[in-house]
């Protein structure tokens, strides 16, 4: 069972969480000048880091999307921050 | 020395202390360069390195492993083999996969066990049953065996299923497949590797891939662990390695991976004599031929690249076993493992050339699913590297799915997840 | 007979309480306090189980978690618990156990001849063979043999395990003597330290061994240390498994008690010491497994607890110091024991013993249980060989933990690299076997103030390394269990299974419910030997929970029947239970699907009927009720809906989609304006907690902190849909305002000072109220309603009648009538998608070669061409001629309430631009036709919307 750092709540058990996406994408806009190739690479594509992950994660009991810093290996958690907070 | 394996052989053998049998494998180390090299020695890479030799003709072969063959995800899963898909695209996939299964004992002279004990996809409200329906009419129409059983017939063939009225869920029926069943998992992965080494293959263990040699686009070689080793043919079938291994490349994958757990009781007699998937739980159960309970359910939900299972996942699993079988609950549970699964959006593999990358190819993306489809996979990926094109089977399981935005997504569309 | 009762002996054995129960049939007697293990030894009962493969005779071998023989199905008050471990299993009156695997008995099986082919049966033969005919051939006769015990399908076990969570400061695993100095040190500083141990007392080997501490007898400083545990807040645990170390510091633990449920717990400690002892090693010579060859160290244990002895000729192979005292033990106790030692220096040999230096054992020879030892060539009766083969340290949670191993050569084992786990790992599971150094390093892990506690006499516990001798003649065992010989790993190796995952995959070596305790060492240390390698390049398997077989019951949990993924439950169940609902799940939600008793189909066709022709009530409590507030709501709409929001006015509402990114629709639902900076989105029951996180993502993304909050008052408003011709008189009758209200408006109103939220909204078709009432007055205001409503000649109606009305109105539910590649554009809902010029969630995706496609499935509605009744759901759709190539399926289907004859939604390849053709339908291999036709078959202009 893993501890993850809501910024908000502080530290919660895992089950409280969901993954949303690899940090550090942005939304290509607008549309119609978006091409087929960065709109899949936008919705599809991840790095799926072996080691340091920097991940956009939800705490589902407050709602809060937070930046959390961990290695997909050890599950060591090493940081995690507010979206505003983050210096993406 | 005994190179066929039969129950002659075995009495020869018997007689002789054993002496006379071969490595399965032979224990290769690298030549400076190969026709074709495919990274990742679990079911699909050996698979692969097979029908490359034997329909191909192609045999300067070499799979890299960097442990000890099948120890990845085929070595860890619940060794279901099944066809029962919704989409065309996904049974066409799937059931090249089961018909080579079929023969595949004796084609590796090698028993990998399969049972084609059937398997029951249980539903357990009426909304569900209309998806059954759905599916099972899916198959009949895409030519594989499939059919919707009803709830008597369903429980008749579940004998320990509980249906009193302490039950959270009632089975009503389902789709039963009778082709379906399980295999020995490790045994694929020995019976590829004896019958590729057979043929001239070279299986090289605790080699690992650190780089890939691409010059102007084009595939040069890798180097490894032991050394350069030059190709102008790669094939990548790593699963969740994958994407670091071709990220150097410039190549990016839709994939996120996961851990999946799979659980083992003690062994017990005979008590369960198909495959079951019940929609109410989401777990899913055989007996193994030595009599344990071998079951599993959803996937860890923190990506990660250890195998190693989480709690919470673990106790949700086993109390939707028992949910089912509560007389299960006399067992114990024996182990339990994790593997690192390469999950993509619709859930479907990727196969297909790397895109940008003359030369390179990709067999990943199984996500919770590649054991059953090894011998697909590797009929399919070895059509490529030695064809340069798609078979017609692999050709909507190319990556351009994702820049068209054609997903074969079964889970979405058939309300039923893998 | 060779094991027998000392008539003194036995510390934990209540004499005047005798015990009876029944080994295969046979009576047996035991006493309080005996384990399964030790009144059976003490009988004299000498087979107790036949192996895996071969059906060799097999007795009891070790203790603890180790024994690899002793597995029963036990039996009491009627109820089988199967493969329990005799040694872990404390003796009850009445029990009656069998052993497993055995066709017969333990002590008369026939399928024993099967040993007679073991030379045509090595490891992994079924790899070989068993081809010919095809493997299901074979199957059934191979299933029936293998396994051990039987499932009892009458018994379902009560699921009635608790789980708890504790987060000790210091959690200190096992009680022998250095968890004992760890756990007293830690609790003396003030720590509130949890005790784990794995047996029924504290001691470890000193409840055997015995010994002094500090001057007084090791009960005085057990005693200490409890008292400083108690004082400081701390706990003990006995019979209780540490048998789980996950991810971030959790560790899982297994109590049994014997007067109430077991528990499954949950810590989380601070600071772990892990001090789980040793396994003692077996020895490998032809003939090992016979029922006579017992460990040692298990055969003192037996004897000082439970005056249980193992025999009376006994000889003691060993290469060590520790065995001494076993010997002398034994001796005392009335047997004739010779120690073989295979060195050639040793202690002296206790009083009485007889000693052989420089004597390896060769055999062990005897038809069904030992009667020969065979010592450096030369027979010798005995009865028993007990084995002394050094120690393996128990460091499998250091390894669950994430920690290596380092090769210790002196120590002979694989012991914790330190630093590499969160663990720290003290005493014999550390190879420091010996009192002194046990407690030494127990006290210091604990940062023990002061000397450590010291034993006033130190036992020797040196021993020369012994390895299994691949060269020897006959059978030697490894894993007794699952029949793993030297010649099997032999076998493995020749044929190029040498890594040590390969070895046990095509051995089952270490694979068998002893996981390997006594044989992992032996088939490592053998396989690197056969290759040349050393032990630590060989490697070991990895270490996973659990420590040791854990019960199914205890993981589970609670979690069964109503507690097993509960179903959240309407406020007002009680008044539509006593309306004679009958509850089905939808989306999560009990819910009523019809009334009344009888044909289920029947009953909601004639509710919807009514509803048409009156009014009906269903609770609609599960919609979604997301308040978005603030001056960018309606930006925030916009974005993440496929139908632009700020353009609605106050007091209106709208019906919109959201999307996935991917284009593919997510959610319908209702958005309503109750002010300029104020909506609510009812979204689709079981999706509310989705809609959430896609708002919020969308707002704490792009929008910040400021301009928009989003509030779920789901569970605040109960709310009761109101629908028919006569919907607007039972609101009158009931005394409450309409307010004029239009088709698609909302007002906020009160009466009897209960607020009320009345929308008209439809989702049947007809004149609809969509009333929402805070939940804690539903109960009465709903009485209020229903009474107006059957007053007026209407009904309550169930979900299943909803369905109808819906279907035939041609409104989708999201999930059923659409699924993973549904578009907007597939709903024939193209406005839009072709004219909205700002951003939107989903917007690029829709614009993809695949979603323009013109053969895209569209839904479309469908009639039966022939009088069958409605068309099943989940039959496909086929072209009229040709392959049968699927071309969509019947997502809902029914009889239509208001239109009458039967109607049908499909989803169909270019549905849409195929209106009046003939299609047929394919469904479990029967053919019938229909045609393509509007989704809505009701009322197509809407009048009855306003009606």
């Amino acid at each position: 069972m893993q501890i993850f750092p809501c910024p908000f709540c502080g530290p919660r058990e895992e089950h409280e969480f969901l993954f949303a996406a690899e940090a550090g994408k942005v939304r290509p806009e607008p549309a119609a000048k978006v091409s087929d190739e960065e709109w899949a690479a936008y919705l599809y594509h991840n790095d799926a880091p072996k080691g340091i992950a920097r991940e956009i994660w939800y705490h589902q009991t407050c709602g809060t999307y937070f930046l959390m810093t961990r290695d997909t290996v050890t599950r060591d958690v090493k940081d995690s921050r507010f979206l505003s907070e983050a210096s993406t | 020395m005994t190179t066929r394996y039969s129950s002659l052989a075995l009495l020869r053998e018997g007689f002789r202390g054993h002496r006379g049998w071969r490595p399965a494998w032979a224990k290769a180390t690298p030549q400076p360069a190969y026709d074709a090299v495919i990274i990742g020695g679990g079911g699909h890479g050996l698979a692969t390195a097979y029908y490359l030799a034997k329909n191909h003709g192609i045999r300067r072969v070499a799979v890299l492993e960097k442990g000890w063959i099948g120890g990845g995800n085929t070595g860890r899963n619940t060794t279901a083999v099944r066809s029962n898909y919704f989409y065309p695209e996904s049974v066409a996939l799937y059931d090249l996969a089961l018909r080579l299964y079929e023969g595949l004992s004796r084609e590796l002279n090698f028993n990998v066990m399969l049972s084609q004990r059937g398997m029951l996809i249980a539903a357990h409200t009426p909304a569900q049953m209309e998806i059954c329906a759905r599916i099972a009419n899916a198959m009949m129409l895409n030519g594989v065996d499939g059919e919707l059983m009803g709830p008597k017939e369903a429980i008749a063939r579940l004998p320990l299923l509980n249906q009193t009225a302490d039950a959270r869920y009632l089975c009503l029926g389902g789709i039963w497949q009778g082709r379906a069943g399980i295999a020995r998992h490790d045994a694929v992965a020995w019976g590829y590797a004896r019958a590729a080494s057979a043929l001239g293959v070279d299986i090289i263990e605790n080699c690992a891939v650190t780089d890939l040699r691409i010059e102007n686009g084009s595939v040069k070689g890798v180097a490894t662990s032991l050394g350069e080793i030059r190709t102008e043919r790669l094939a990548v079938a790593a699963a969740g390695a994958t994407p670091g291994l071709v990220a150097g490349a410039g190549v990016h994958l839709p994939i996120h991976t996961y851990a999946l757990q799979a659980f083992v009781s003690e062994p017990v007699k005979p008590c369960l004599d198909t495959v079951l998937l019940y929609l109410g739980t989401g777990t899913y159960v055989s007996q193994s031929d030595k009599g344990e309970l071998v079951f599993g359910g959803g996937l860890d939900r923190v990506p990660t690249h250890g195998q190693k299972g989480n709690l919470p996942a673990q106790e949700k699993v086993v109390a939707g076993l028992l949910e089912m079988f509560p007389a299960f609950a006399q067992l114990k549970l024996l182990r339990q493992w994790a593997g690192v699964v390469d999950v993509v959006p619709d859930s479907s593999p990727v196969i297909g050339p790397a895109p940008g990358v003359e030369g390179l190819y990709l067999n990943c993306g199984w996500g919770t699913g590649g054991f059953k489809a090894i011998p697909a996979g590797g009929w399919l990926l070895a059509h490529l590297l030695a064809t340069g094109q798609h078979h017609e089977i692999s050709r909507p399981f190319d990556l351009d799915r994702f820049i068209k935005g054609r997903l074969i997504d079964e889970a979405a569309g058939a309300g039923i997840s893998h | 007979m060779s094991g027998w009762r000392h008539p003194d002996l036995g510390q934990a054995v209540d004499r005047s309480r005798i015990l009876r129960f029944s080994f295969d049939g046979a009576a047996v007697e035991g006493f309080a306090g005996d384990t399964l293990a030790s009144a059976l030894l003490a009988s004299g009962t000498r087979i107790l189980g036949r192996s895996f493969k071969y059906h060799r005779p097999r007795g009891l071998m070790a203790m603890g978690a180790a024994e690899p023989n002793a597995v029963f199905d036990v039996t009491l008050d009627g109820r089988t618990i199967p493969n329990q471990r005799a040694t872990l299993t404390p003796l009850l009156d009445g029990m009656q156990v069998r052993s497993v695997n055995t066709a017969g008995s333990a002590g008369r099986d026939p399928l024993g001849a099967l040993d007679l082919l073991h030379h045509f049966l090595p490891a992994g033969f079924y790899y070989k063979t068993f081809m010919a005919m095809g493997w299901m051939r074979w199957e059934p006769m191979i299933r029936r043999m293998a396994g051990l015990g039987r499932v009892n399908a009458n018994w379902h076990p009560p699921a009635d395990v608790e789980t708890m969570n504790a987060a000790p400061q210091v959690l200190v695993i096992g009680a022998g003597p250095a968890g004992l100095a760890a756990a007293k040190a830690a609790a003396e500083s003030g720590s509130r330290v949890w005790l784990i141990e794995e047996t029924c007392a504290l001691g470890g080997t000193l409840r055997w061994r015995g010994g002094q501490i500090d001057g007084a007898d090791w009960t005085v400083f057990r005693d200490a240390t409890l008292a400083a545990i108690e004082a400081a807040g701390g706990r003990v645990l006995t019979d209780t498994t540490l048998w789980g170390a996950f991810d971030h510091g959790l560790f899982t633990a297994w109590q049994r008690r014997s007067d109430a449920p077991d528990i499954h717990w949950r810590l989380r400690p601070s600071r772990t010491i892990l001090a789980a002892g040793a396994i003692e090693r077996p020895m490998w010579f032809s003939g090992n497994d016979l029922p006579g060859v017992m460990g040692a160290e298990a055969a003192l244990h037996h004897l000082v607890l439970h005056g249980a002895v193992a025999g009376r000729r006994i000889i003691l192979a060993t290469a060590g110091d520790g065995a001494y005292p076993v010997a002398g033990a034994l001796c005392a106790a009335g047997a004739e024991v010779t120690i073989a030692d295979a060195r050639h220096v040793t202690p002296d040999a206790p009083e009485g013993v007889h000693l052989l230096r420089g004597t390896r054992i060769e055999a062990a020879t005897g038809h069904g249980a030992v009667r020969r030892a065979v010592l450096d060539h030369k027979a010798l009766d005995a009865d028993t060989v007990l084995m002394a083969g050094g120690w393996t340290p128990s460091v499998q949670l250091h390894c669950q933990a994430g920690g290596k191993l380092d090769w210790d050569e002196t120590r002979d084992a694989l012991v914790p690299r330190p630093g590499t786990s969160a663990v720290t790992t003290v005493g014999a599971a550390n190879a420091r076997y010996g009192l002194s150094e046990a407690l030494a390093e127990g006290h210091a892990a604990s940062g023990g103030s002061g000397p450590a506690p010291r034993p006033t006499v130190e036992t020797g516990w040196s021993y020369a390394p012994l390895r299994p001798d691949c060269t020897l003649k006959g059978r030697v065992w490894i894993d007794m269990q699952n029949d793993v010989t030297l010649k099997d790993v032999a076998v493995a190796a020749r044929e190029g299974y040498t890594s040590v995952e390969h070895l046990k995959r095509f051995t089952t070596l270490g694979m068998a419910t002893d996981q390997g305790r006594t044989s992992n060492f032996a088939g490592l240390s053998a396989m690197a030997a056969l290759t040349g390698r050393t032990i630590p390049e060989t490697g070991t398997t990895t270490f996973r929970p659990p420590v040791q077989p854990v019960p199914l019951a205890v993981i589970g949990g609670r979690r069964r029947g109503a507690l097993f993924n509960p179903p959240r439950r309407l406020m007002l169940e009680g008044a539509h239970k006593a309306a004679g609902a009958r509850f089905r799940e939808y989306g999560g939600w009990l819910r009523p699907a019809v009334y009344g008793a009888g044909d289920e189909a029947a009953l909601a066709l004639e509710e919807a009927q009514v509803a048409r022709a009156t009014a009906g009530l269903y609770d609609a409590s599960p919609l979604g009720k997301i308040e978005i507030l603030g001056p960018r709501a309606a930006e925030l709409l916009d974005f993440t809906g496929y139908v632009r929001m700020s353009t609605l006015t106050q007091g209106r509402a709208r019906y919109g989609l959201m999307l996935s990114e991917t284009g593919i629709v997510y959610d319908d639902g209702v958005v309503l304006r109750l002010a300029d900076d104020h909506f609510v989105l009812s979204a689709s029951s079981s999706h509310v907690a989705g809609v959430i996180q896609k708002l919020e993502d969308a707002r704490q993304d792009r929008f910040g902190s400021d301009g928009v909050v989003i509030i779920d008052r789901t569970a605040y408003w109960s709310t009761l849909s109101l629908t028919g011709p006569a919907a607007r008189s039972v609101l009158n009758r009931a005394g409450l305002p309409d307010h004029g209200l239009p088709h698609m408006s909302v007002a906020e109103t009160e009466s009897d000072c209960v607020p009320l939220r009345i929308a008209r909204i439809s989702f049947t078709g007809d004149r609809s109220y969509e009333i929402s009432v805070p939940a804690q007055q539903a109960a009465a205001f709903e009485a209020r309603l229903v009474h107006a409503l059957e007053a007026e000649g209407g009904r309550r109606i169930g979900l299943e009648a909803v369905m109808l009305l819906r279907a035939e109105k041609g409104y989708i539910l999201v999930g059923k009538d659409t699924d993973g590649v549904t578009m907007p554009h597939d709903l024939g809902w193209t406005a839009p998608r072709e004219r909205r010029t700002d951003e939107f969630v989903g917007k690029r995706s829709l614009f993809t070669a695949e979603a323009g496609r013109s053969d895209r499935r569209q839904l479309v509605g469908l009639v039966a061409e022939d009088d069958r009744g409605a068309l099943p759901t989940g039959a496909h759709v086929v072209a009229p001629a040709g392959m049968r190539r699927s071309q969509g399926f019947v997502t809902s289907s029914g009889p239509a309430p208001g239109a009458g004859g039967s109607h049908a939604l499909a989803m169909i390849e270019g549905g849409l631009s195929r209106m009046g053709e003939v299609i047929r339908i394919f469904h479990l291999g029967d053919i019938r036709h229909a045609r393509i036709a509007p989704a809505c078959l009701f009322d197509p202009v809407g009048g009855r919307l306003d009606g």
